[in-house]
């Protein structure tokens, strides 16, 4: 068993897992930031209300709050604790234009006052403005005033301890800026007259919801990442089941059943594809190993009858009493038939040593032109028995080969076109060089030759004839074995036939340099 | 017995019909397959031995055709001897199943016992009263002495003998004593018969007017 890290199905999943992991993640951060940044927004916008109501309060105070007497360092008016610094010796001159205030308010916090005559004294804050502030609530909104050069005004109750004067220089006044400072969100408003207004909220409330709303969507993610694994794994389990079901077709095939098929995938999938190739090399082999199989079964019944005819003869002979010509007869029979095995011995021999690449040939020059003329001397009284005239063009065809061989392809040719042409017909023999190529051309003008036949007729013990009985000896692997032995001089032959108008054979050789 | 050899090869085809002929057995022979199928399809033959690889049909073809009409025992002969073969020919339809090159003795014990099971007979001694014939010996015995026979006697009675209570018409009987190259005239029967009837006792062989002869159980 494989380690189940290595298989394919394993590493697509993970792999895909890590990225839908990757992908998830980067969502959530970003969602995260988003939700973060507008719960932001929010609160800045109802920092920047806060801050308008204060800064408006710091320039037109309430009547009520600049004449009545106010209750001291006590909180009232909704929680505001209430700085008043007084001037010395004056009423309290909100925005009149007096002189530089020298007092100090009570407590820590003597008021500073800033030069121009402009700068706040006290402040009260207004219902309204009030209102927007929770001051009971520790993490509500709160608020806090400085006068000029930051001498504390006023703050809520629920304003961090130890709140400095904001600004260390870099405020500009005028508008409002806005910084998070140590889980705090502030909106800082500097007036003309570097008055100075503060509203702000604790963070506590919003980072909770942003960790609660990072929570949620981690474990949203877990679950879809999970969802996606699962889906991963079943998906990838049935991509890869034909490719489980080729690889078990193939190890069947690969055991013997050499007829079993890769069962075919849809066209458009893109293993149809491999199954193709894999199922036409099955059938090749299949085909090539049925070959073998009908060879050799061929070739054992063409040794076997013969075999059999001997045995028979000669116990029928020996059976009783006989006369000198019935043992004569008998003696005949036995010889033809062991002739008959001879032959198929050397032929079979022949083909087995080509088909090992051991077919030996001389490498003689030879005239294919003066070979069809041999040829045709020894098959002349064969086609003088049928009436078969033969008609000769020797033209010249130098090729280096084995002469032997050259005339046993030609005298089959030959015999051939004698055997299947029709009586009294004729056959035309014609050999030249050709583009480089020596050519034997055969053509007769007999039958010709089965288109389904036509592809077989160099195959070993192929017979076209199927009605011709083994009378005649033949074993069918003639043109078999002249196959062979123009392949092994390089060369090739072709069969060309049209049902009723005869049949060609040719054979090409590469032509030799003339000698 | 008339047998029919079916067998392309010339030389196997002569001497082994000759071999049948002599072992008592009317033969005739064909060359092709098509030509075998002819003559089965219309001569009863006793068994029919038949190769496999045959010009123009084959023999399972041959076989399988045959199997549709008659049940004529078939000794198949082949060159291939795988298992396949066997069964493919014993399923087919053939009785029994000889691969080349075989003995000519088990050739003709098989086809004795191919006819002998198509005759209902499981034992190769056929006792008709006093007489018994060995039809692997081909002897007959009358009371413990053998009588001697002719060929055509002996095949008569073997024919007769194993049709035994059906009545032999002469043109069957002529059929299957005589092969396709006898032109005997068919009188030759009664003189076969009645030399029988002497050599055996008149009442062995019973002619049945009209119809032909008979050995009555």
């Amino acid at each position: 068993m494989k380690a189940a890290t290595s298989s394919i199905r394993w590493r697509l999943t993970v792999w895909f897992g890590l990225l839908l992991a990757a992908v998830l993640a980067g969502f959530g951060l970003t969602a995260y930031q988003l939700n973060f940044r507008t719960e932001l927004a929010h609160i800045d916008e109802a920092l920047a209300v806060r801050v308008s109501a204060l800064q408006g309060d710091l320039r037109s105070p309430p009547p009520s709050l600049d004449r009545g007497p106010a209750p001291r360092g006590e909180p009232s008016d909704g929680g505001l604790r209430r700085q008043r610094p007084r001037p010395p010796g004056g009423p309290d001159d909100v925005n009149g234009p007096g002189g530089p205030p020298g007092g100090a308010g009570p407590g820590a916090a003597p008021p500073p006052r800033r030069g121009g005559g402009s700068g706040v004294v006290s402040v009260e804050l207004s219902a309204r403005t009030a209102a927007l502030f929770e001051a009971a609530d520790p993490l509500g909104y709160y608020h806090a005033l400085w006068g000029w050069r930051g001498s504390p005004l006023l703050s809520s109750t629920n304003a961090p301890k130890g709140m400095e004067y904001p600004n260390d220089g870099s405020l500009t006044a005028g508008r409002v800026h806005f910084r998070t400072r140590a889980g705090f969100r502030e909106a800082i408003y500097l007036t003309e007259r570097a008055d100075c207004v503060l509203a702000g909220v604790s963070l506590e409330r919003t980072n909770q919801a942003a960790r609660r709303f990072g929570w949620w969507l981690a474990a949203a993610g877990g679950l879809v990442l999970a969802a996606g694994l699962g889906v991963a794994w079943a998906l990838t389990t049935r991509a890869l089941r034909p490719i489980q079901a080729i690889g078990m077709a193939a190890s069947r095939i690969a055991a013997g059943n050499l007829a079993e098929r890769i069962p075919e995938q849809p066209a458009s999938s893109e293993l149809s594809e491999l199954v193709a190739v894999l199922n036409a090399t099955f059938a090749r082999l299949d085909a090539a190993f049925q070959e073998q199989r009908n060879f050799t079964a061929d070739a054992s019944h063409e040794l076997r009858t013969p075999l059999a005819a001997i045995i028979t003869t000669l116990q029928t002979a020996l059976a009783r009493e006989r006369t000198v010509e019935d043992y004569c007869d008998s003696m005949q029979a036995c010889l033809r038939a062991a002739q008959q095995m001879r032959r198929l011995t050397e032929s079979l021999l022949t083909l087995a040593r080509f088909d090992a690449g051991q077919g030996e040939l001389a490498r003689d020059p030879v005239d294919l032109g003066l070979i069809v003329k041999d040829a045709a001397a020894l098959v002349e009284p064969l086609a003088a028995a049928r009436g078969v005239e033969l008609f000769l063009e020797p033209g010249f065809a130098p090729v280096r080969g084995d002469a032997g061989r050259l005339s046993q392809v030609v005298n089959n040719l030959l015999v051939n076109a004698v055997h299947h042409g029709r009586d009294r017909g004729r056959i035309w023999v014609t050999t030249g060089v050709e583009g480089g190529m020596a050519v034997v051309r055969v053509v007769d003008d007999g039958p010709g030759i089965d288109p389904v036949d036509l592809p077989q007729v160099f195959k070993r013990f192929y017979r076209a004839d199927k009605a011709r009985s083994r009378e005649s000896g033949r074993s069918g692997l003639g043109l078999a074995i002249s196959s062979a032995v123009v392949s092994a001089h390089g060369g090739s032959m072709e069969a060309r036939s049209a049902p009723g108008e005869g049949a060609t054979f040719i054979v090409r050789i590469p032509a030799a340099a003339a000698c | 017995m008339r047998i029919l050899l079916v067998e392309d090869d010339p030389l196997l085809r002569k001497s082994l019909a000759q071999a049948l002929r002599e072992e008592g057995y009317s033969v005739d022979t064909a060359e092709t397959g098509d030509e075998g199928l002819y003559k089965i399809e219309n001569t009863d033959y006793d068994a029919v031995v038949l190769d496999v690889m045959l010009p123009v049909l084959d023999g399972w073809t041959v076989l399988d055709r045959v199997r549709r009409s008659k049940t004529t025992p078939v000794l198949m002969l082949t060159a291939r001897d795988s298992g396949r073969d066997r069964v493919r020919g014993l399923d087919g339809g053939a009785d029994d199943y000889l691969v080349k090159p075989f003995d000519l003795m088990e050739l003709f014990a098989r086809l004795r016992a191919i006819i002998r099971r198509s005759a209902g007979l499981a034992h190769p001694v056929i006792a008709l009263g006093d007489v018994t014939i060995d039809l692997k010996a081909k002897t007959v015995q009358q009371a413990g002495t053998t009588v001697n026979l002719t060929p055509r006697e002996y095949s008569i009675l073997e024919y007769m003998a194993l049709h035994r209570g059906a009545v032999v018409t002469r043109t069957t009987l002529y059929e299957h004593i005589f092969d396709e190259d006898d032109d005997s005239l068919s009188n030759l029967l009664d003189v076969h018969v009645s030399s029988l009837r002497k050599k055996l006792g008149a009442d062995l062989i019973v002619t049945r007017r009209g119809q032909g002869f008979c050995i009555e159980r």
